[in-house]
């Protein structure tokens, strides 16, 4: 690849140094996307494995830099910003999901959650977790908002679990 | 040919059986809003076809003229042809035929003549239909308002007429049409309308079984039709009665026109003709219920006691006799299929007479006569001549007057009886229902042929027709014939001359066709005759003498006959006294039928014989007929109809009259049976490897899909895998495409 783009671009020292520069950026940004496809295949904890989707994005947000940065071209540094704005509210959206999993199940493992499988399929237990008992520990709830609607207070009190 | 421009008497001929069909039509689209008015549309529309075929029937006597005003042989046929439209045409369909003469010729002899197949929707108007149009459509209407009373309050009430007005038009049909294909075609309607009005009450089993029975055996005697069929045009090139003048001037001459009919060498004889023949009887002994495919008649009699007057009594079943008299030229030439025809109705007439005399269900009785009396009307057909022929039709029109006339009257006995027909648990109906009775008895004097009432003169016609070839020498009444031999047979074969051993026509390859089988088939008819006399007043006497007794069905109410049913009796009473000697007296007949280019081809009518009153047959007749009536007096004549009956005199021989001959045994068994076997076994395997292949494949994705369920894991990390191995898989491609 290297030589492909010796051919193409100027024979010159500052060449040289800009395809040193992009191929340490390209190594880290592959780094990065490997590092965080690893760790979404294997890890289980939900919170692990949205960091690590995050580490992929990153890897590939630092190898958009480093050909940006190669070709001159500032397109790659504003689609970057642009995919850490959406990662920011990705983020935010992600892990309120993760929060509400967490507070159905107590907890943060994915493999609780399989109700996607075929109905005939038994559920896949590599395994075995201890049982929560949910009576016996308190778990920090989100702080309402806005104007509170009428509604029974006892009811706001009960609740299955967690 | 006529031109399809419409003269009035083409109009009249198209509306004969058009109008019917209206009334079928508006019947079926209108019938539940017209509710108990669904009879005016079938009744007007018939007693308008009636009116029509009168009138048609009127122009054709006109037309006919004999050679002295009006009696004795016409010179000349009288036919009209109006071709209404065209159904099929097929160019170039048949080559090898001689165009002028029609004869099929083979190979070089042939003219090599290229003819199309083209069939015609097209009438005809000859004496014999005039006749047919008029029987059918008069008993019709009557038939039409007695339903009225009858089938009034039936949930099917509209259904009925709109069968009834089928019916009639595809009778009309088939006897109006001039082409085999479509005689074929509303022989097949007929057959259809007959098992829909058995099945009428289709929720009763028996009703249900009954029409399929019905059908089914009639599927017999149609595939000889159709066989029958193709036989004619592969032998004669067409299938029209009628010649077609072509437009270079050229005739072709249809299977009965009358250029064939005038050729000697015309008609095919020997093995073929004979074979169609034959085919063309097993069509007819479907269709008219003869020997050995009678047995789907009484069973009939599960339907509408009106359809059974109708259709099972006095017009579809005589369809056969029609078809036979129609063919006449065909069956001419053909001496050994001649005596088939006889041999099958004398057996027939006498089987059925002997079946009826055990009877105890009203309508089964008249059911065992009808096939009887179509045995009769065969009979006269076998012997092959003229007066055969013309006695036939002759006792078909009489036949369906008396016979329309007791069916109506049992019908009107099961209308007040609460629907009970069995004769033994009801008797003395005379002071209950007089105008019944009354009109019931002169049917049966009709049917048992005392005279002077119509069933003597024509069976006297018939018996006369037989006893000149059962004693060819000796028949007094025609001693000083011109044929010195006495038989008029062997002069017409002599004269038709292409058989294949014309000195030895009377005496034949067929070993049938000899004095002594003629002379059983004349003492056939003769004790028929008598047994005819017998079990009809057996049944009069079980029905209307002794003590009066009502069953319990019929309520309080048993009572005779609204008019609208009694009024068609007396018509028809009135039709049954005086038709007989109407016709007979004036030779309406004899002198009118043979106009017909069927019966006027030159081999039947060579066999005319001059009209005479015949006193030795008709006393014969008289007598046999009159020891029935004696005997039936000595066992029924007022006594109860729920004691012991004359049968006990039989021993076994009552016990297979009763069973019929067990010829349905006999059919269960040879027929039924097997073909259930091979259903069950067909049966078997359609369940098991047809639709076991089919839904093998059915399960087919359902068990791929067990296999590529497993990977619907539900696990997210499985999921995220998948398409990374997707990915790759991607990559790797583009990778290997761009080495490449």
């Amino acid at each position: 690849m290297i030589s492909i783009l010796a051919t193409e671009g100027a024979a010159s020292e500052a060449a040289a140094a800009g395809m040193g520069l992009l191929h340490n950026g390209l190594l880290v940004g592959a780094l990065l996307f490997a590092l965080g496809l690893v760790g979404i295949l294997t890890r289980r904890n939900m919170i692990v494995m949205f960091l690590s989707a995050e580490l992929m994005l990153q890897g590939v947000s630092v190898s958009l830099v480093s050909w940006s940065r190669f070709h001159g071209d500032w397109g790659g540094h504003m689609l970057v910003i642009f995919v850490l704005t959406v990662a920011a509210c990705e983020a935010a959206v992600a892990l309120v999901f993760v929060l509400q999993a967490f507070s159905r199940t107590g907890r943060l493992d994915a493999n609780a959650w399989q109700l996607l499988r075929e109905a005939v399929l038994p559920q896949t237990i590599d395994q075995a977790l201890p049982p929560i008992d949910g009576a016996a520990v308190h778990w920090p709830t989100l702080t309402r908002a806005g104007v509170e609607p009428e509604h029974e207070e006892d009811a706001l009190l009960e609740r299955e679990h967690v | 040919m006529a031109e399809t421009s419409f003269d009035p008497v083409t109009v009249l001929l198209a509306l004969v059986p058009a109008l019917p069909l209206l009334g079928c039509l508006v019947t079926v689209v209108q019938g539940k809003m017209l509710g108990s008015r669904a009879h005016w549309p079938a009744v007007a529309a018939i007693a308008a076809s009636a009116l029509c075929s009168l009138l048609l029937l009127g122009i054709t006597v006109a037309t006919v003229q004999g050679p002295d005003g009006g009696h004795g042989i016409p010179s000349r046929p009288v036919e009209s042809v109006h071709t209404l439209w065209q159904w099929v045409r097929v160019d170039n369909a048949i080559q090898g035929v001689d165009a002028v003469s029609g004869v099929a010729s083979s190979g070089a002899a042939s003219t090599a003549a290229s003819r199309p197949f083209a069939i015609d929707v097209v009438l005809r108007l000859d004496p014999l239909t005039a006749t047919m149009l008029s029987v059918v459509t008069f008993i019709g209407l009557l038939v039409a308002i007695f339903s009225i009373g009858y089938m009034h309050g039936d949930p099917g009430y509209p259904r009925f007429f709109a069968l009834l007005s089928a019916f009639v038009f595809s009778m009309t049909m088939l006897v109006s049409a001039s082409n085999f294909l479509i005689v074929y075609v509303f022989w097949e309607a007929v057959g259809a309308c007959s098992y829909l009005l058995i099945g009428f009450w289709f929720r009763k089993p028996e009703a249900a079984a009954a029409a399929k029975k019905a059908f089914l055996v009639n599927r017999v005697g149609d595939f000889g039709l159709a066989v029958a069929v193709f036989l004619l045009w592969m032998t004669y090139g067409t299938l029209d009665f009628h010649d077609i003048v072509a437009g270079d001037g050229t005739i072709i001459s249809g299977i009965l026109g009358q250029t064939r009919l005038t050729n000697v060498e015309g008609i095919v004889g020997g093995t073929v003709g004979t074979a169609i023949c034959l085919l063309l009887l097993l069509a007819a002994c479907g269709k008219s219920a003869q020997a050995p495919l009678h047995v789907w008649l009484p069973d009939a009699m599960e339907g509408p006691t009106p359809a059974s007057a109708l259709i099972h009594a006095a017009t579809m079943v005589t369809a056969g006799v029609y078809l036979v008299a129609r063919s006449a030229p065909l069956f001419v030439a053909c001496p050994d299929a001649l005596v088939v025809v006889s041999l099958v109705g004398g057996i027939t007439a006498l089987i059925a007479g002997l079946i009826a005399t055990v009877q105890n269900d009203l309508k089964k009785v008249l059911a065992y006569s009808t096939i009887s009396q179509l045995g009769y009307m065969f009979v006269s057909l076998g012997t092959g001549t003229l007066l055969g022929f013309t006695a036939a039709i002759f006792h078909l029109v009489t036949h369906a007057f008396f016979k329309a006339l007791l069916f109506l009257g049992a019908g009107s006995v099961m209308h007040s009886m609460g629907g009970v027909i069995d004769m033994r648990r009801f008797g003395g109906l005379r002071k209950l229902m007089p105008l019944t009775a009354a009109t019931f008895v002169i049917g049966g004097l009709a049917l048992a042929g005392v005279p002077p009432f119509a069933g003597f003169f024509s069976k006297d016609e018939i018996l006369a027709s037989l006893h000149t070839r059962a004693y060819p020498g000796g028949h007094g009444d025609h001693a000083d014939e011109a044929h010195a031999d006495g038989d008029p047979l062997d002069a017409s074969q002599a004269a038709h001359g292409d058989h294949a051993d014309p000195t030895h026509a009377n005496v034949s390859a067929g070993s049938l066709n000899t004095p002594t089988t003629w002379k059983a088939i004349w003492w056939m008819a003769l004790v028929t005759a008598g047994l005819t006399a017998f079990y009809t007043f057996r049944a009069v006497f079980m029905t209307f003498t002794g003590p009066l007794r009502v069953p319990d069905e019929a309520g309080h109410h048993a009572h005779e006959s609204p008019p609208v049913m009694t009024y068609p009796l007396m018509i028809l009473a009135g039709a049954s006294v005086v038709s007989g000697g109407l016709i007979f007296s004036s030779d309406a007949l004899g002198s009118f039928l043979p106009a017909t280019p069927s019966l006027w081809a030159p081999a039947v009518a060579g066999t005319a014989v001059p009209h005479a009153f015949h006193w030795n047959i008709a006393m014969q007749g008289t007598l046999a007929a009159l020891v029935g009536i004696a005997i039936a007096a000595y066992g029924h004549y007022g006594r109860r109809s729920d004691e012991p009956q004359m049968e006990r005199y039989l021993g076994p021989l009552g016990t297979l009259f009763a069973n019929r001959f067990y010829l349905d045994e006999l059919y269960v068994i040879t027929v039924v049976r097997p073909i259930q076997a091979v259903s069950s076994i067909a049966a078997a395997f359609d369940n098991s490897v047809v639709d076991g292949l089919v839904d093998a494949i059915g399960r087919l994705p359902s068990a791929l899909a067990g296999i590529v369920r497993r990977l619907q894991s539900g696990l997210i990390q499985r999921y995220a895998l998948a398409g990374v191995m997707g990915v790759l898989v991607i990559v790797a491609s583009l990778v290997w495409s761009l080495k490449q």
